[in-house]
């Protein structure tokens, strides 16, 4: 998973040959690529539409500030992370409401991660464009180790700061060089980090979610009929 | 970057002193003032901690959280349908366009595009909830700046693009009616004709308020030179929407991403940018920004094209496998969604990229080293909606 365009199981379709290169993103990348040499990771181009680049945790501080010096793309959108762990309480649809939690975490599970690859659980996410010129953004990504640290990116852009707090308090990623990792949106003696997949939505997994009847089949489905995305939905 | 007016320089010297006198004075001389978490100018319940050297505030920390719902994690225990149910709730003001984004993103991963009739009238409830969103604001700013009137005439002709709304959807202030592929309903008879009369009048309300507030003298000695943010400073922190044109970043989603289906390349409108960047520079962006809005709704009902509001898409909904970010220009600046979707009837992961969150994270930028009234000034003019900070 380590190659350049690997990736993804994202769905672009390979036979649409009609589609026009995208130079715009294709040259982002490949300054990217050679600006940080092998710390780019991985990266997954949809013509058109957007451009991953996954890069190395050691190389992420260093990942924004070519982007912002060298690039231009000094607009900071967001940052955050992604918990790639299939959530042990998938979607909260069985009613087993007695099921002790402790039996559902700590399974073995098969991490499967998206765009651009990935190798470690937990993900940062982070998307920076440039605004002014070419208006383009490009999403970053990186493996977080597990010591769950990885550089600040409050030195290169000012406006991090609060998204790393809410991904620290979130996700329990510890940011180096951040000038105050504190609590953002919940108290500040919260325990737990509550965007990891276990974490469990307590109001969910308590009482049964009522809604459940929405996403049986409708009457005249079969259960579990897969082709049913094929066939035309009732539009009207 | 702009030029810097003697003002903002004077400004950025006593920042620098206040400063310095942190270290040696904060702890014996200072003082503490909190701001809300109940204040009108923070539309919700934002609570700001300045600390004071006489008038002037040393540092500020404005502490978030009163309203945190945590939609992140409620949404992945949600069907695509049901989400918008929910980000109704973020920016409240203008529901209609916290659906939009997260409805494109699902659109463009399951590759359907809903039919143009829908793009269209999608639009144009996506500019009535702009001029419902900043119509209040051009009057509420006179309201936290001592003058009533403005704030009665918001609120009055907000009523009216509110009932133009409710007609369509059926919400005031929640019409949870965008939908994967189109739209829920077509628009109801006689609804083009009134809802131009009312455009008429939202003009006719922003000459009201361009008399009212941008010629009085008050009113621009509270607002010129107040709360100054550079381009480059603003653009480290995110901020977007009329926040970052006011600073002179000519940059507005609606015209500049190509991959956003709505029709807005097909019309005749205007960015409007203001190069100083202070508070009054926000407010008269604004201000344009309503009145190309109601050119925008009546260009987008005068072509609108017939044929259906809803494309073919299944019954029950699954996204395939795939990551998509899509952000409009949303009245308090960019909202996106960053949606992983794993195949399933709900996405696997979203982040809800807001406005406000962003434009909010340069206060403590900001307020360094202004007089404690211009606190008021620059938190009504940086514009935030709570419950798009908290998500």
């Amino acid at each position: 998973m380590s190659s350049v365009d690997t990736g993804s199981s994202a769905d672009a379709p390979a036979t649409d040959v009609t589609e026009p290169v995208d130079e715009l993103r294709a040259g982002l990348l490949a300054s990217f690529e050679h600006e940080l040499g092998d710390a780019v990771t991985g990266s997954f181009l949809r013509p058109g539409v957007d451009l991953w680049i996954r890069v190395d945790a050691g190389a992420w501080r260093t990942a924004a500030d070519v982007a912002r010096r060298k690039f231009g793309l000094t607009f900071f959108d967001f940052l955050s992370a992604v918990d790639w762990m299939p959530s042990p309480f998938g979607r909260y649809e069985d009613a087993e409401v007695d099921t002790p939690l402790a039996e559902k975490l700590n399974q073995p599970y098969e991490l499967q991660t998206g765009a651009a690859g990935g190798e470690t659980r937990f993900q940062m996410l982070a998307r920076v464009a440039d605004v002014r010129s070419r208006r383009v953004g490009v999403t970053l990504k990186s493996d977080v180790p597990d010591s769950m640290r990885i550089p600040s990116w409050v030195p290169v852009y000012a406006g991090a700061e609060w998204h790393e707090r809410e991904t620290w308090e979130m996700f329990g990623i510890t940011f180096e060089g951040h000038p105050g990792l504190r609590h953002i949106y919940l108290p500040s003696d919260f325990e737990g980090h509550p965007l990891r997949k276990d974490f469990p939505l307590l109001a969910r997994v308590v009482k049964p979610w009522p809604g459940i009847v929405d996403v049986e089949p409708m009457p005249g489905e079969e259960a579990g009929d897969e082709d049913a995305e094929a066939e035309g939905g009732d539009a009207g | 970057m702009t030029a810097v007016s003697d003002r903002q320089r004077l400004q950025y010297i006593a920042a620098q002193a206040a400063d310095a006198r942190v270290n040696v004075e904060l702890e014996t001389e200072g003082m503490t003032l909190n701001i809300g978490p109940q204040h009108p100018a923070t539309h919700g319940t934002l609570r700001i901690v300045v600390r004071l050297d006489g008038e002037q505030v040393v540092s500020a920390d404005p502490v978030m959280g009163y309203m945190h719902r945590g939609y992140e994690k409620l949404v992945e225990a949600r069907t695509y349908p049901q989400v918008t149910t929910l980000i109704n709730r973020i920016d409240w003001l203008s529901s209609f366009c916290n659906e939009v984004p997260f409805i494109l993103a699902a659109e463009q991963l399951m590759e359907v595009e809903a039919p143009p009739r829908a793009q269209w009238i999608r639009t144009a409830l996506f500019e009535l909830g702009r001029i419902a969103n900043i119509g209040l604001f051009l009057g509420e700013l006179g309201l936290q700046l001592g003058a009533l009137t403005a704030a009665f005439y918001a609120f009055r002709d907000r009523e009216f693009v509110l009932n133009q709304i409710e007609a369509v959807t059926g919400g005031r202030f929640h019409p949870n009616f965008d939908r994967i592929g189109g739209l829920k309903d077509d628009l109801p008879k006689g609804w083009i004709d009134e809802t131009k009369h009312v455009m008429q009048r939202i003009r006719e309300f922003c000459d009201e308020m361009d008399d009212l507030l941008v010629g009085n003298e008050i009113f621009e000695a509270r607002t010129r030179g107040i709360g100054v943010i550079p381009a480059e400073v603003g653009l480290s922190y995110g901020l977007s929407g009329a926040n970052i044109r006011a600073s002179g970043v000519d940059w507005d989603i609606r015209r500049d991403d190509p991959r956003l289906p709505l029709p807005y390349r097909d019309l005749d409108w205007k960015v409007w940018t203001h190069p100083d960047g202070d508070s009054f520079a926000r407010y008269w962006v604004r201000l344009q920004e309503v009145r190309e809005a109601t050119r925008i709704v009546d260009q987008l009902l005068d072509g609108l094209p017939g044929g259906p509001i809803m494309a073919k898409v299944p019954r029950i909904i699954k996204v395939p496998e795939g990551e998509a970010y899509i952000a409009t220009e949303n009245p308090l600046g960019e909202m996106g969604y960053y949606v992983i979707s794993k195949g399933d009837l709900g996405p696997f992961r979203v982040k809800i990229r807001t406005a406000s969150f962003n434009n909010i994270s340069v206060l403590p930028w900001v307020l360094r080293g202004v007089y404690v009234p211009d606190v008021i000034t620059i938190l009504g003019t940086l514009y935030f909606i709570l419950g798009d900070i908290d998500r």
